[in-house]
């Protein structure tokens, strides 16, 4: 083994960026950091939506019959799928399979758009039947269903407005593989762009139980 | 084992932990996990027109967390990181404990 080891580290003090300091670790916890705030800013939304639903569970209840479960259940796979895609990426860098990588990572950037494009048919129908914040039809109803309903619009949209951003960041790192910034010996933007987008995969599948089937 | 060194150039004083970053985990293993959650999908979708009454709410949740907890370990890695990770994601989630439970608190008894 340490034969192997040493050759590997041979033909990489060859390398044209030996010298270049990389923190691998540092940048990872850096990114954690930054999904914590992420994650504290969706769990305000989770406890105004627990909260609102103990002191009306009638009204969110009926109000939740009404959104698309079918839409939400291919959403949530269209979602997990890209996160394989993702982390598949991250693997064929780690072996140095550039274009498998690139494969990958376009796959999971059409995957969000593909989740962003199901999300359109799903508010265009509801809109369309007069649920949108402020409607006539809306204001209507309970309060709880306003509440129900302002939630939703909410919550899955600065959703989609992170699948938006996590789109925009792949395609970046999509240009820094082509260009050659991200490769086999440093693909750490790469995995901390995976990072993000698994997070807004995380946030997602609690979304879906809350929005979708609790009903 | 062979890739353990890959990274060596980041010259940190901790090669072990450097290894970890460096030795890639089977394409098997995610295809796994996705099937995994794929499964947990279809799953809680299934449950949900069952009537469960007052479990509906848990049953959803607790599979909720099995997949993001499949996410964030395999996905994210976290099962494969240093102990400072599992410190740091363990403060965040007591932290959302800690807001979760007060709030509830306050709500349950202001009734």
């Amino acid at each position: 083994m340490s034969e192997i080891v040493g050759s590997k580290s041979e033909t990489l003090s060859h390398g044209h960026d030996v010298h270049k300091h990389r923190d691998v670790q540092g940048a990872k916890l850096g990114m954690w950091l930054f999904l914590f705030t992420e994650l504290l800013l969706f769990a305000g939304l989770f406890l105004v939506y627990a909260t609102y639903r103990y002191f009306h569970p009638v009204q969110f209840h009926n109000a939740g019959l009404e959104t698309h479960t079918l839409f939400g259940t291919i959403n949530t796979m269209v979602l997990l799928t890209s996160s394989l895609t993702m982390v598949l990426s991250i693997g064929a860098m780690q072996r140095g399979k550039k274009w498998l990588a690139v494969t990958f990572l376009a796959g999971t950037i059409l995957l969000g758009l593909i989740f962003l494009g199901i999300k359109y048919f799903e508010w265009t129908s509801e809109i369309r039947e007069g649920l949108y914040p402020g409607s006539p039809a809306l204001l209507n109803m309970s309060d709880g269903e306003i509440l129900f309903w302002g939630l939703y619009y909410t919550m899955t949209g600065l959703h989609a407005v992170h699948v938006i951003v996590g789109m925009i960041i792949l395609t970046f790192m999509l240009v820094f593989i082509l260009t050659g910034t991200i490769n086999q010996n440093d693909y750490i933007k790469l995995e901390t762009a995976g990072l993000y987008w698994h997070l807004i995969d995380i946030i997602w599948i609690f979304l879906f139980p809350l929005f979708y089937l609790i009903n | 084992m062979e890739s353990q060194e890959t990274n060596v150039q980041t010259y940190s004083h901790d090669h072990a932990a450097e290894s970890k970053h460096a030795e890639p985990i089977g394409y098997g293993t995610y295809i796994l996990v996705w099937l995994a959650l794929i499964a947990l999908t279809a799953l809680t979708a299934v449950v949900s027109g069952v009537n469960l009454a007052a479990f509906t709410v848990v049953v959803a949740l607790v599979i909720a967390l099995t997949k993001a907890s499949l996410v964030v370990n395999i996905f994210m890695h976290i099962k494969f990181e240093d102990f400072i990770f599992k410190i740091f994601l363990s403060i965040a989630g007591f932290t959302l404990i800690v807001i979760f439970t007060l709030t509830f608190a306050d709500v349950y008894f202001r009734r």
